[in-house]
């Protein structure tokens, strides 16, 4: 099956007085219909820059230097291939976003208009990207309500007037509003509470089953993708580090980074483990090392490291080809003591 | 009510026992909303400090966990109840008892990024608290001589080698914006040993940080509290850290401890409805079935939020709320000498894992 979003040999840049912060470097992934790809990385990896960008999202100083993203959905006439989301026109892409791409911003409060009501705001959105009768876009809203589990008498209420939980689903109501093919969550949840965190991320498995969309998921959270995502990518200093399945990233993580992120869960279930975490701070993008971002963190790092070119390639030992890992040097796993 | 009082004895290395550096004896905290409205932002909460110990207070947002710190910190005070330091009860009514109280007391913030001051460097945010607690007012303004003589440049050096920040020359010069996240907070740290305290209550010290990072900085934390011999209140929403960082743990609920024990029999064997939703509820790396990939679930027919006005402030959301629930509001009721849970169905919820996993 093709990817409905494959991004390639993209890169993102920071212009700035002292030069180009390579934000995103060479980074190529791809969305399967309907999965749930997870995007991990720190704050600074490039996670949100990648995907901001892939939907020229981002403003001045940040400029795309390279690279390509296509978009195939089941919506687009088959005769014209894939859509090059990097060549379109503003009004090609205005009718591309939202309708075919959506996205859930990390924080609802500032990405909800505080002066127009719930019902407001999302019939806004079926107005300004489908053809409907006003009638049909309140219906529209009101069943959306029903789906994220919002009561109808809510459609009145203004943001304020809801909790952190209940606005987040607004967002992922309006969301999905359009139907769309793509749906891009950024930390959709990082700032509630584990309970509310839970509800909703169980309503999004709900829906996605229900309606088929596929869900790009952003977050520094590693142990919530393991049990969330179809596969994991793990971004670092701007590059993907390692691409894998959830299972095998959990059982046979490659690139050092990973495993390292793995030891940095304290975990409430099974027997206390001895934890290590990952020594040293995340990579500053202005000042990147040559070859491995993660070399100057890494216990397993040589000087060869310096001059490995970073690529994603298929693992020997792996059971599995679609696991790749920008770590040349993935050494045998420690017997744990 | 039942209360454990003192009488709990961490696990692991090192609390001492006898007089707690801290206690709070069945403080509580309300808030007038208007209209005659009131919030019961702490009900009736007890606990003791030792040193050489952590205690860590879990709970959602909301829960009141940081209002009760703060009324440790001295920033509110209690419409009830007493705080004790080293066994003497705290009145910090003038300036001066308040500022000897915040030379025993240290508050760490969240935010790293937003509790340095921008323009002023490390060195700045450093030698204001030791001249403040350490040398005494006087020596501040250059009025009246030093109390007591300290020696300034060992005691930063000292400083920044307990939050290891060195070589501390390099560091010292430093503006906030020049430091990592995890360097930023270690300042913090460093802020709050200035005053040589022998409390400090961290509220979310790394919740705010990569993820990468955490573990270094708790370990941090736990170093400094058994080398200095520190009292430490940990103040988190994430129990799975509480667990490997704390003595003892407090779940909170509504401005209640609902449940309160040795940190892994807690989070190992939980009692109260609430902790168990809580642990459940906590992403697990292990649960690779999860109803997170099917999204099979049954309903829900509870909501997620909210607590109760009467009652138990859990009932509206307890799987095994009955009447009894929603007219009476449980109290503390003792387990085992180091253990409590205030619910009327602990016959019912066992020993066993969650009732909604």
């Amino acid at each position: 099956m093709s990817p409905v979003l494959e991004i390639s040999d993209f890169s993102v840049a920071y212009r700035t007085p002292s030069g180009d912060v390579r934000a995103v470097d060479h980074v190529s992934l791809s969305l399967h219909p309907g999965e749930v790809l997870g995007l991990a990385g720190e704050s600074g990896s490039g996670k949100s820059t990648l995907v901001y960008g892939a939907c020229r999202l981002l403003r001045p100083p940040a400029a795309i230097t390279g690279g390509s993203v296509r978009y195939r959905g089941r919506r687009l006439a088959p005769a014209a291939g894939a859509a090059e989301l990097l060549r379109l026109r503003p009004d090609q892409l205005r009718r591309l976003r939202w309708r075919e791409i959506a996205i859930v911003f990390q924080s609802a409060m500032s990405a909800l208009n505080p002066v127009l009501s719930v019902r407001d705001q999302i019939t806004d959105v079926i107005h300004a990207h489908m053809e409907v009768s006003r009638a049909d876009a309140r219906d529209k809203a009101a069943t959306l309500l029903d789906l994220v589990g919002i009561p109808r008498n809510r459609l009145r209420s203004y943001p304020h007037e809801l909790s952190g939980g209940m606005r987040q689903r607004v967002m992922i109501a309006m969301a999905l509003a359009t139907e769309p093919e793509v749906v891009i969550m950024d930390e959709p949840t990082t700032a509630l509470d584990v309970v509310v965190q839970r509800d909703i991320l169980t309503q999004i498995a709900e829906l996605r089953e229900r309606l088929g969309f596929a869900v790009l998921f952003i977050t520094h959270d590693l142990s919530l993708l393991l049990e969330l995502a179809d596969r994991i990518a793990v971004m670092y200093g701007g590059q993907l580090l390692e691409v894998a399945a959830a299972a095998q990233i959990k059982s046979e993580p490659a690139h050092p980074y990973t495993k390292g992120l793995l030891n940095s869960f304290p975990s409430l279930h099974g027997p206390r483990r001895d934890l290590a975490g990952i020594p040293g701070s995340p990579p500053d993008l202005r000042n990147l090392p040559p070859g491995c971002p993660f070399l100057p963190r890494c216990a397993s790092g040589t000087d060869a490291c310096r001059d490995v070119p970073m690529r994603l390639e298929p693992i020997a030992t792996a059971l599995d080809p679609s696991h790749v890992t920008a770590c040349p040097f993935v050494l045998p796993d420690e017997v744990p003591a | 009510m039942t209360t454990t009082g003192n009488g709990v004895s961490p696990n692991g290395s090192g609390p001492d026992h006898g007089t707690p550096a801290l206690e709070a004896v069945a403080i509580s905290k309300d808030f007038r909303l208007g209209r005659g409205q009131i919030l019961h932002a702490v009900r009736d909460v007890s606990f003791s400090l030792h040193s050489g110990g952590v205690v860590a207070l879990v709970g959602e947002s909301g829960s009141g966990k940081s209002t009760a710190a703060r009324m440790l910190a001295g920033q509110e005070r209690p419409t009830s109840g007493t705080i004790r330091l080293a066994g003497e009860p705290v009145s910090v009514s003038s300036h001066r008892a308040f500022r000897r109280y915040k030379s025993q007391v240290q508050y760490v913030f969240q935010d790293p990024f937003a509790s340095l001051n921008p323009v002023h460097t490390v060195r700045y945010h450093l030698e204001r608290p030791i001249r403040l607690h350490q040398i005494g007012p006087g020596g501040f303004g250059g009025m009246a001589s030093p109390r007591k003589e300290i020696d300034l440049k060992r005691e930063l050096d000292r400083l920044m080698e307990q939050v290891r920040l060195t070589p501390a020359r390099d560091f010292l010069a430093k503006y906030p914006h020049e430091l990592s996240g995890g360097q930023r907070q270690r300042v913090s740290f460093a802020r709050g040993l200035a005053a040589r305290p022998t409390v400090l209550l961290a509220d979310e010290p790394v919740s705010m940080l990569d993820v990468s990072i955490r573990l270094e900085m708790l370990a941090l934390l736990d170093d400094l509290r058994k080398r200095l011999r520190l009292a430490l209140l940990y103040i988190t929403h994430d129990i799975a850290s509480a667990r490997y960082f704390a003595d003892e743990v407090l779940v909170m609920y509504a401005g209640q401890v609902v449940e309160r024990g040795p940190a892994e029999e807690v989070t190992q064997q939980p009692r109260h409805p609430y902790t168990q939703l809580l642990i459940a509820s906590a992403p697990d790396p292990d649960n690779l079935g999860s109803t997170l990939r099917t999204g099979n679930t049954t309903r829900r027919d509870k909501p997620v939020v909210g607590a109760a006005d009467t009652g138990c402030p859990f009932n509206l959301r307890c799987p095994l709320a009955d009447d009894r629930c929603r007219r009476e509001n449980p109290a503390l009721i003792q387990l085992s000498p180091t253990r409590s849970a205030a619910c009327w169905r602990l016959d019912e919820t066992g020993a066993g894992p969650s009732p909604s996993s």
